[in-house]
């Protein structure tokens, strides 16, 4: 269904494959269903039970008994809806920084240096390097540079562009960041993989029917290259949404950039209570399921098929 | 200029054109006049410089030095969106995303045009496509998709419409149709056509005019029937149909024909059909003049006669038979004789005679000395000798 847009279908016309069934397919399925059964339904079914509990009576903190407390959602939407919104418009916002940076990243990598193998596979590199070192250290990097003393804050405070009491870490501005910062690999990689197959023949037929360069970006590029860029934004939003790590006050957030995955943490792992852990979890998954429905089936119908 | 459609064809006119890419030219002082209205084609060997001909036409490459002008104006310079040209692709370039009909109506709504949709339709029904109107290209059989292709290109109305190998990927039955249905397309608008073709054939039947290149160069320009009856360079001779070449030095310059010795034997050939009149020359005659005798005829003036030589091969194609035939001292020549009897008329081994009227003959302009076997690939000879030997090689596995 909808998550057909994670293939990052090429932006080059293939012919429809003949399907077939026969059991050695389904033999090879096998695998990979047990896994799924055994790492995501068991799980998922677990969760679920879990946001239904209700705390055993006179129990400790943290000692919950099976119910069917659905209560526990109302609850966790009343409590921690602003959480909510503002995860989803930080996740939003760094998608949109990650696309404005990673689009041309993508378009000079997989277009203008097609010619340059070497110089390709350079700047590809360069794109992927990041993951040679850990996702947490580098966050870190950045709460240092960022850190009240560290070179950014004195030299825009030198400059007169920061008041002298001002701060950037714990700011909606740092979190941000540090999400585009870490998500922008994942969103040019598959933007890459639809513009380097790209055939530049079509481009050449805009410009011959009077298209200008725009015109032909906005109206051949583009929307050849949206696969790509449906992946890339759903690499880019779903992980982003849920993310834990930038806002926390650890690395770039604090207590006024808390998202949704900070409370589910603080619950499940300071708070002891598993229940509005679980309901929230389920609450951000089929509030991202629904979001990514919409947005695929938009994009998708509209230009893709 | 691009924004009102074309009244009528264009001239289109080439001045010392030349393009030079990184390690090689592929274009060297190129010159080129093709008047309004006409249906003119490139025809070359690949790697020839014909499709980079075309692409700096239409502003896809830039020219290193020189001027291309269309109208009289000149475009040397002007971006390929606002040049009043348009282009069928040879991959044919339908965008994939789009409908044949927003296709088709893609040049007219950048231009701003009114009742774009309208046109579109209309050059659709030109094709005999607008049934198809809503479907994607994908699901378009490759005729189907070529004729879109050309309605996506008409319907802008250039003064000057280029066709890149558009038939290329066409089956013999449907190109012929699509060969037709251009021909009457381009009478029907009146536009200047500029046809870039590999395929001498389609060449000759689709074209006014045809300009035969070789190596960035155009070897000779003309009309088909004068290209192949009075072929000037070995090239144009061999590349255009099939030719008999024998080289000599010229012992005889006597009014109207030179008289060449080839191989101790006199050929003579009309001085007005020669390009060179003395020394070392080159001269030829095409395989359907050659008259074969089984029995050696008596000298007549105003006749050539080649033999006794050995018939080596025998191919009966139907309407006519190619014989081959080794002679000594001359090398192996190509006849092709109408079936006017019933099969061939001599057979393999048989020893033969060739004769051919004065008049037929051509002479060359190359330098008999600079005269080296083509590229076997583009040699027509070869082809037909290739897929005899293919044949051969089937049939007797068989």
């Amino acid at each position: 269904m909808a998550f057909g847009a994670f293939a990052g279908t090429p932006a080059t016309v293939t012919e429809p494959a003949v399907r077939r069934r026969s059991p050695v397919a389904l033999f090879l399925l096998l695998p990979g269903a047990f896994y799924l059964l055994l790492f995501f339904l068991v799980p998922l079914f677990s969760l679920i039970l879990t946001s239904l509990q209700a705390p055993r009576e006179f129990g400790d903190i943290g000692q919950y008994d099976y119910a069917f407390k659905w209560e526990n959602y109302v609850t966790v939407i009343e409590t921690y809806w602003p959480v909510i919104i503002r995860s989803f418009g930080y996740a939003a916002t760094a998608t949109f920084f990650a696309l404005i940076i990673g689009y041309p990243l993508a378009y000079f990598i997989g277009v203008k240096l097609r010619r340059f193998p070497l110089w390709q596979a350079l700047a590809l590199t360069l794109v992927i390097a990041p993951f040679f070192i850990s996702f947490l250290l580098r966050t870190l990097a950045w709460k240092q540079i960022f850190s009240d003393e560290g070179v950014v804050v004195g030299a825009l405070q030198a400059l007169s562009l920061m008041a002298p009491g001002d701060y950037i870490t714990g700011t909606p501005f740092s979190v941000i960041f540090g999400l585009t910062y870490n998500f922008i690999p994942f969103m040019t990689l598959p933007i890459y993989t639809s513009l380097e197959r790209l055939d530049l023949r079509y481009v050449e037929a805009g410009g011959d029917l009077y298209a200008s360069p725009t015109s032909t970006f906005l109206r051949v590029t583009v929307p050849l290259s949206l696969p790509g860029v449906i992946s890339g934004t759903l690499l880019t939003f779903i992980p982003a949404a849920g993310d834990y790590i930038n806002a926390s006050r650890d690395f770039l957030g604090s207590t006024d950039t808390v998202m949704i995955g900070n409370v589910i943490e603080a619950n499940f792992l300071v708070l002891q209570n598993f229940p509005a852990a679980a309901a929230l979890s389920i609450v951000l998954m089929a509030a991202i399921l629904v979001l990514v429905s919409i947005y695929v089936r938009r994009s998708g119908t509209e230009d893709l098929l | 200029m691009a924004s009102t459609f074309a009244e009528s064809g264009a001239d289109l006119e080439l001045v010392g054109v030349s393009k030079r890419f990184p390690g090689f030219t592929a274009i060297e002082e190129l010159d080129l006049m093709i008047p309004a209205g006409s249906f003119f084609a490139l025809l070359g060997p690949s790697g020839c410089g014909k499709t980079t001909t075309l692409r700096l036409i239409a502003g896809l490459e830039d020219p290193t030095s020189g001027q291309i002008l269309i109208g009289g104006n000149d475009v040397t310079h002007v971006k390929t969106y606002r040049r009043p040209v348009n282009t069928v692709f040879q991959s044919y370039a339908l965008f994939p995303h789009m409908s044949i009909i927003d296709n088709v109506a893609f040049g007219l709504k950048r231009r701003k045009i009114d009742n774009a949709m309208g046109l579109a339709h209309e050059a659709l029904r030109l094709v005999e496509l607008d049934h198809l109107a809503q479907r994607r290209p994908a699901s378009l059989s490759g005729g189907q998709q070529q004729r879109v292709a050309l309605a996506r290109a008409v319907v802008n109305r250039p003064a000057l419409l280029l066709l890149d190998e558009p038939l290329g990927a066409l089956d013999l039955k449907l190109r012929r149709q699509m060969q037709i249905e251009l021909k009457d397309i381009q009478d029907d608008v009146g536009l200047t056509f500029l046809h870039v073709t590999h395929d001498q054939e389609e060449a000759m039947t689709m074209a006014d005019t045809i300009a035969v290149m070789n190596k960035g160069r155009i070897e000779q320009m003309g009309a088909p029937e004068e290209l192949y009856e009075l072929p000037k360079t070995a090239f144009v001779a061999n590349f255009l149909g099939q030719s008999n070449l024998f080289s000599g030095p010229v012992v005889a310059g006597a009014g109207d024909t030179i008289v060449v010795d080839v191989a101790g034997r006199k050929i003579a050939t009309p001085t007005e059909r020669a390009q060179r009149h003395s020394g070392e020359v080159t001269i030829g005659v095409r395989p359907e003049k050659l008259t074969v005798h089984a029995k050696e005829p008596a000298a007549k003036a105003g006749v050539n006669m080649l033999g006794p030589g050995r018939v080596n091969d025998v191919s009966f194609s139907g309407v006519s038979t190619q014989y081959q035939i080794g002679i000594p001292g001359v090398g192996n020549i190509v006849a092709f004789a109408q079936n006017m009897g019933f099969g061939p008329a001599v057979h393999d081994g048989a020893e033969v005679w060739v004769t051919w009227n004065v008049e037929h003959g051509f002479g060359l302009a190359d330098d008999p000395a600079d005269l080296r076997r083509f590229d076997p690939d583009d040699d027509t000879r070869s082809i037909a000798l290739q897929q005899r030997q293919r044949l051969e090689a089937e049939l007797g596995k068989a």
